[in-house]
């Protein structure tokens, strides 16, 4: 069970990659704004103004 | 109502704002496109193959490099790897520049990552079948193919990271949260279980033995479904499904927290993969409690996927897309509850090693990556080709066909799966095991095997016609390999809100550069450092009998693992009278401490091994190996015809004695020399043997080290200075 020494550092090391990632995305403001994030995805075809369905 | 000047207000604000023209690249999205139907096809029909051995063992057409233990891994990595890991790319590769307003980072990364990634799917094509396997699940390819995918999946990374880093929208999609999660995941996960010492060019020995090799697989194996068939569809589930329904995510709030408190807790459920085995008991809680609570976030994604259309239910009605995409998403909400009821420990004893977990995986796989990977296709066929669908009733009708063949999937797995285990478990009035041949519980589930391969070859008829779908969508209209967009530049942007300039600009730009350095600087550091205690510490012996195995055992366990043997048999006796009544003594974690690498297994389609050195004469296997219906008539087993002819190879036993050497099997110094004598000595002794159970064959034949090596299997023990309980329980069940 020694691995578990090997196992947990780097789990532990992954979470806090993405913990260092988590607390940058916040005091980055990358989640300042839940509205318009979503919105988006939806405004990015190439042809956003011929496709009159987007501003439905 | 939005407008495109609400949603960016930026350019009109700024007068000096730097509006850039660029391109994105479509060309390696199409590229990965039609690999993923390709390989889908593939992978699948290798699966129904699979599938059909199972009721027909003739199946294999006697044909050792098409037979269930060889075929199986090439289509659990087809449809893995291939299918789902050029569908991840096509989703990806397309996603991104857009969410991110700005071309790959590179164009050969780019190149790089399609040749080299499907290059390694042909290696795989052709070592899995010749037997080349680690026999570890979903890491089975060979060392150096090891080493190519480790080099590929880099040059993913740092194509993913690069385009982030010169990107032209401030703000981070959560769909790329998504993608980060998994290149970073996969990328530590592949190298730490992949870590082998080499015997030759196509035989590596995992550093780890027995129960650490275990636990270090099935850290790999759970999070190997968590971050290369979740999380990459989670993020596209994030684009593609607001896309095609046109209307924003449900609440990007809860996207955010998805995302986060998926990642955090998936990274700790691998024990469920090994309950009840020799694994500690608190490793064993711990992987079901973090089960458990992976629910919350499952679900709430589950839950956020399918509110996205609220109000837009009538298109679901028409559009093949979203249909497949609520069928989708409601597969990975089935599939993430019952992953967590699986991993309670009362459940998976009765559900594990049946078939329940091939049909939970299933749903996972057909109803999850499938039906998201094709509504992903249908969808971007007809932008890459800027035309329309070329049928959407051809596209309703893959739908309905593809559900139906999940259906026939899943629904006889589940009831083989639940009958199994009962018949396993069940003990008549007097305290006998009521199904004491293991024949009679197979025999019983061979018609849900026939209904599931009806499902199999639904579902790949239903793939066909998208197949023919797509190309006539190509065919009615013009490729678009380049589309030029215009964007304003990322500095002329305001920052997200008002923190200083500098902090802010240098986390911005340096975290992910940090992040990928200070990853490898840890892995290497702790690789070094800890590894090396690891394999000394790890053999030392806890049951003094435990010895390891001869010459001629070493080589008939690498036939044993290249001919996948453990994809159908487990050698793990749980500590249940069910189990010890049919098997023999449950098994203890220090009789695997040189067991390079485990062989637990995952799935007993045939009864358990671990008990089964000394059960049975070598003539009897000889003769079960040449033909199992021989001697077990009824039996599914394919036929071993090929170890009978087929002479030993012992050029590379002193390079594998070295190897297992260097991994810490104490072979005296210099036993190389020594080995090849012992194996003649072990090998005449068995012919000697078959002779007396009229069976005439000479010792330079395969089939006499897989028979030296399972009279092996678990008898160490019994050498033990208590002996007495062993010795009744294998008088036991010797009478079965």
């Amino acid at each position: 069970m020694i691995v578990i020494f090997l196992l947990i550092p780097l789990s532990i090391v992954t979470a806090g990659i993405f913990l260092i990632g988590f607390i940058w995305a916040v005091r980055s403001g990358q989640y300042e704004d839940t509205c318009t994030p979503s919105m988006r995805p939806l405004m990015d075809d190439n042809n956003t103004k011929k496709n009159e369905k987007v501003n439905e | 109502m939005i407008t495109a000047e609400t949603l960016h207000p930026q350019p009109r604000r700024q007068q000096d704002a730097a509006v850039e023209t660029f391109r994105y690249d479509n060309r390696v999205v199409r590229a990965f496109a039609i690999a993923t139907v390709v390989w889908g096809i593939v992978g699948m029909t290798a699966g129904l193959l699979c599938a059909v051995q199972l009721f027909f063992p003739g199946a294999n057409l006697d044909f050792q490099f098409i037979t269930f233990g060889r075929l199986r891994p090439v289509h659990t990595n087809a449809v893995i790897f291939a299918f789902v890991g050029n569908g991840m790319f096509t989703g990806i590769y397309y996603s991104l520049q857009r969410l991110c307003k700005a071309r790959m980072f590179s164009d050969k990364l780019s190149w790089l990552n399609f040749w080299g990634w499907n290059a390694i799917i042909v290696a795989a094509a052709i070592t899995l079948p010749m037997g080349f396997t680690t026999s570890k699940e979903y890491a089975e390819l060979e060392w150096p193919i090891k080493i190519a995918i480790a080099v590929i999946w880099v040059a993913f990374t740092i194509n993913l990271l690069g385009t982030i880093v010169k990107r032209r929208e401030k703000h981070i999609y959560v769909a790329i949260w998504f993608y980060i999660a998994t290149a970073l995941t996969v990328a530590v996960l592949h190298i730490v279980n992949g870590l082998e010492v080499p015997a030759s060019m196509w035989k590596g020995y995992s550093i780890y033995a027995g129960v650490q090799d275990a636990l270090v697989q099935w850290w790999y194996g759970h999070n190997a479904v968590a971050f290369f068939l979740t999380t990459p569809y989670l993020g596209m589930m994030y684009y593609y499904l607001p896309k095609a329904a046109n209307r924003p995510v449900f609440s990007y709030r809860l996207s955010i927290i998805h995302f986060w408190a998926l990642i955090f807790i998936y990274i700790w459920a691998g024990p469920h993969h090994l309950l009840y085995t020799a694994l500690p008991d608190w490793a064993q809680s711990l992987g079901m409690v973090f089960s458990i609570m992976l629910i919350a976030p499952s679900w709430g994604g589950m839950l956020n996927g399918l509110l996205t259309l609220r109000g837009a239910w009538d298109k679901v009605r028409q559009d093949p897309v979203l249909k497949f995409m609520v069928a989708a998403v409601t597969a990975y909400g089935m599939a993430t509850l019952e992953g967590p009821a699986l991993a309670i420990k009362t459940v998976n004893s009765l559900s594990h090693y049946t078939d329940w977990t091939i049909a939970h995986v299933h749903t996972g796989a057909l109803g999850w990556n499938g039906l998201l990977t094709f509504s992903v296709l249908y969808w971007l066929f007809p932008r890459l080709y800027n035309t329309k669908l070329w049928s959407v009733k051809l596209a309703n009708y893959h739908f309905w066909i593809a559900l139906l063949g999940m259906m026939f999937y899943v629904i006889p797995m589940y009831i083989a799966g639940i009958t199994e285990g009962m018949m396993w478990k069940q003990f008549t009035k007097e305290g006998f095991l009521q199904y004491p041949n293991f024949l009679q519980t197979v025999q019983q589930i061979i018609p849900f095997y026939q209904l599931r391969a009806v499902g199999g070859t639904l579902y790949i008829f239903g793939v066909w016609l998208m197949a023919f779908n797509l190309w006539k969508t190509a065919r009615s209209g013009v490729f678009v390999p380049e589309e030029e967009v215009q964007a304003v530049s990322f500095r002329s942007q305001p920052d997200l809100h008002g923190e200083p300039a500098f902090s802010h600009r240098w986390l911005e730009s340096k975290p992910i550069l940090l992040t990928g350095l200070a990853l490898v600087a840890v892995l290497i550091g702790g690789m070094i450092e800890i590894i090396p205690m690891i394999v000394i510490k790890e053999n030392v012996p806890t049951i003094s009998s435990v010895k390891p195995y001869t010459a001629l055992e070493v080589m008939g366990r690498d036939i044993y693992i290249r001919e996948g043997c453990l994809a159908c048999h487990s050698q793990m006796v749980r500590p249940f009278r069910s189990e010890t009544e049919r098997y023999g003594e449950y098994s203890k974690a220090g009789e695997f401490v040189y067991d390079h690498p485990f062989l637990w297994g995952s799935k007993r389609i045939g009864p358990d091994l671990h008990r089964v050195g000394g059960k049975y004469p070598d003539a009897w296997h000889y003769n079960h190996l040449d033909d199992p219906r021989s001697t077990s008539p009824g039996s599914i087993m394919p036929r071993y015809s090929w170890l009978l002819t087929q002479k030993l190879d012992t050029s590379s036993l002193p390079a594998r004695i070295g190897a297992l050497r260097r991994v810490g099997v104490p072979y005296p110094a210099g036993y190389e020399s020594q080995a090849l004598d012992d194996l003649n000595k072990q090998a005449d002794k068995i012919v000697a043997n078959l002779k007396g159970g009229s069976v005439k064959t000479t010792p330079d034949r395969e089939i006499i080290a897989v028979i030296a090596y399972l009279q092996r299997l678990g008898t160490d023990i019994k050498l033990a200075p208590k002996p007495a309980v062993a010795d009744a329980s294998s008088g036991l069940h010797a009478s079965n």
